[in-house]
């Protein structure tokens, strides 16, 4: 067991390895994205309330999970990095970045197009949204420090500081954001908070999370392929790849 | 020759950073004058119904002197690092977060303190009613401090950095958004005659997680920059 | 139901498909984007090589 973790460290084998999960872990993304999709946009009966547009859930809700659910790992992982010099760990962070902004993009954008059928306009400064933006804004502030130093090994230890900062700072920020909106906006109850879903609206929801989950697992694992690629190009083996050793 | 102990250590930095300071007076008096400034840029931009000022008063306080603090943040790092004294007190033998806190604190003394005297004059302007000018240099005194603190944070990752300033921006701003939020809604409060003591316990709260994490996070972000 | 009331979703055709239809391109996207970084570093490599095998 500790081999396997001693040998998981090596950028090299992390290479293979990766590269032999990826299709695999690519067909379940796959199938399970075709069963939430079919449940969710067929079968799932319409709600009586908000019609059809509330499938847009189905892309909405997991989205929003995976942005915050990336975040901590990008934090985690950059926090194993820093304290135990690991540079998987950097490389997991970071190659977590565009895609934890990703999310957090669609997370917006479908979340205020829904609002415009439900409150008639674009935007609207509901706690669930804002903190999103603001999500997006730490993201974008990770990815901008990756990129403007140049070395790319401080890079990932700069960028680690900031994720564990944000993390920290993530569950201070919603709340702050929620108890703003509570204030300013009365109760009227926001239709992300649905109360109660119903189980048949619910098991498409999960599938969905679990779809966007594989999917998150295997565009990390490409990414960090590349970034391997890219931090390793001077030894024999990747040398050997790029047939030219 | 002996070492200095760690309260020696502090004073000497903390009195380093004031007198330097205090050489360079215009510094403050520039991000005083930002702060004034942006404040009168409201109202033109507004309108000046005093109505309206009155209700967006506290809020646009407090943003400029967000704005103020990230302003003058450059100037935590900038002149030791250029010469190289930030490395030498990179070296010192006692702990580097210590010695963060010491820098910080000299430079809210510096950029912080100063806003909340000029605060009431603020208040004047945009029509806020006594209650709402004491409330507000109470969230400034509570506030400021954690600017500077995380900011110093965001300044330690930059440091090292050509266009650090612009970046900078971006990393402090969204952690400061919870500062803003408690803060301007006290203000409001008093203002509607509520009850501000939970607000004053969340800005308490955040004050003493930044003294207490901060310093750290800034050593070691100074110490991955300035590898 | 038939596909053209599936496609209509209740009047909401406009918000659901534009909706998922952003999802799916930043998606793919997002899987596009290592292939293409994997292939132009590959290259990038080779023709580094072969540069520095022509100089000596």
């Amino acid at each position: 067991m500790f081999t396997f973790f001693h040998k998981m460290a090596s950028p090299k084998y992390f290479y293979g390895i990766a590269g032999k999960l990826i299709p695999w872990l690519g067909a379940a993304c796959l199938i399970t994205t075709l069963a939430g999709l079919y449940l969710g946009l067929v079968v799932a009966p319409t709600d009586y309330q908000q019609g059809d547009s509330y499938r847009i859930i189905y892309v909405h809700v997991p989205s929003a999970w995976m942005s915050l659910f990336i975040y901590m790992v990008m934090a985690i992982a950059g926090a194993i990095g820093l304290i135990w010099h690991i540079k998987l760990a950097e490389i997991i962070s970071i190659s977590s970045a565009s895609i934890g902004a990703s999310f957090t993009f669609i997370a917006l954008v479908t979340g205020s197009i829904w609002g415009k059928p439900m409150w008639g306009t674009w935007w609207v400064w509901d706690a669930r949204l804002t903190s999103e933006l603001i999500l997006l804004f730490l993201y974008l502030g990770v990815i901008a420090l990756y990129n403007a130093v140049e070395d790319k090994r401080t890079a990932a230890r700069a960028t680690s500081i900031l994720a564990i900062v944000g993390v920290v700072n993530i569950p201070i920020i919603h709340y702050s954001v929620e108890w703003w909106n509570t204030l300013h906006q009365g109760p009227t109850v926001t239709k992300f908070d649905a109360p109660s879903i119903d189980t048949s609206m619910l098991i498409p929801l999960l599938i969905m999370a679990v779809a966007f989950k594989l999917y998150y697992a295997v565009v990390l694992l490409m990414r960090a392929r590349c970034e391997v690629l890219a931090r390793e190009r001077n030894t024999q083996w990747v040398k050997k790849l790029a047939g030219t050793a | 020759m002996s070492t200095a102990s760690l309260p020696h250590a502090f004073q000497a930095l903390l009195k380093r950073d004031l007198t330097l300071a205090v050489r360079h007076r215009a510094e403050i008096a520039n991000t005083l004058l930002f702060f004034v400034l942006v404040t009168a840029l409201f109202p033109l931009g507004i309108g000046p119904d005093p109505a309206v000022l009155k209700t967006v008063g506290p809020g646009i306080i407090w943003v400029a002197a967000l704005l103020a603090a990230l302003l003058s943040l450059d100037a935590v790092f900038r002149s030791d690092f250029e010469d190289g004294t930030l490395e030498q007190i990179m070296m010192s033998p006692h702990p580097l977060s210590v010695l963060m806190l010491a820098k910080v604190l000299a430079h809210w003394l510096i950029t912080g303190l100063p806003l909340l005297v000029v605060a009431p004059l603020l208040g004047m302007f945009l029509g806020l009613p006594g209650i709402e000018i004491k409330t507000l240099m109470i969230t400034l005194a509570l506030g400021t401090p954690v600017l500077s603190m995380i900011g110093a944070i965001g300044v330690a990752l930059t440091v090292g950095l050509r266009r650090g300033g612009m970046i900078l921006s971006l990393l402090v701003l969204p952690l400061y958004i919870p500062v803003l939020i408690f803060s301007a809604s006290a203000v409001n409060a008093a203002g509607a005659g509520l009850s501000i003591s939970g607000h004053l316990s969340l800005l308490t709260a955040l004050l003493m997680l930044s003294i207490s994490l901060s310093p750290v996070a800034t050593a070691s972000a100074l110490r991955i920059s300035l590898n | 139901m038939n596909f053209s009331e599936f496609f209509n979703m209740g009047g909401y055709a406009f918000y659901v498909w534009t909706s998922y239809g952003i999802a799916l391109i930043v998606l793919v996207a997002n899987l596009l984007s290592p292939i293409y970084l994997k292939r132009k570093l590959m290259t990038d490599l080779a023709s580094k090589a072969r540069r520095a095998r022509q100089q000596s």
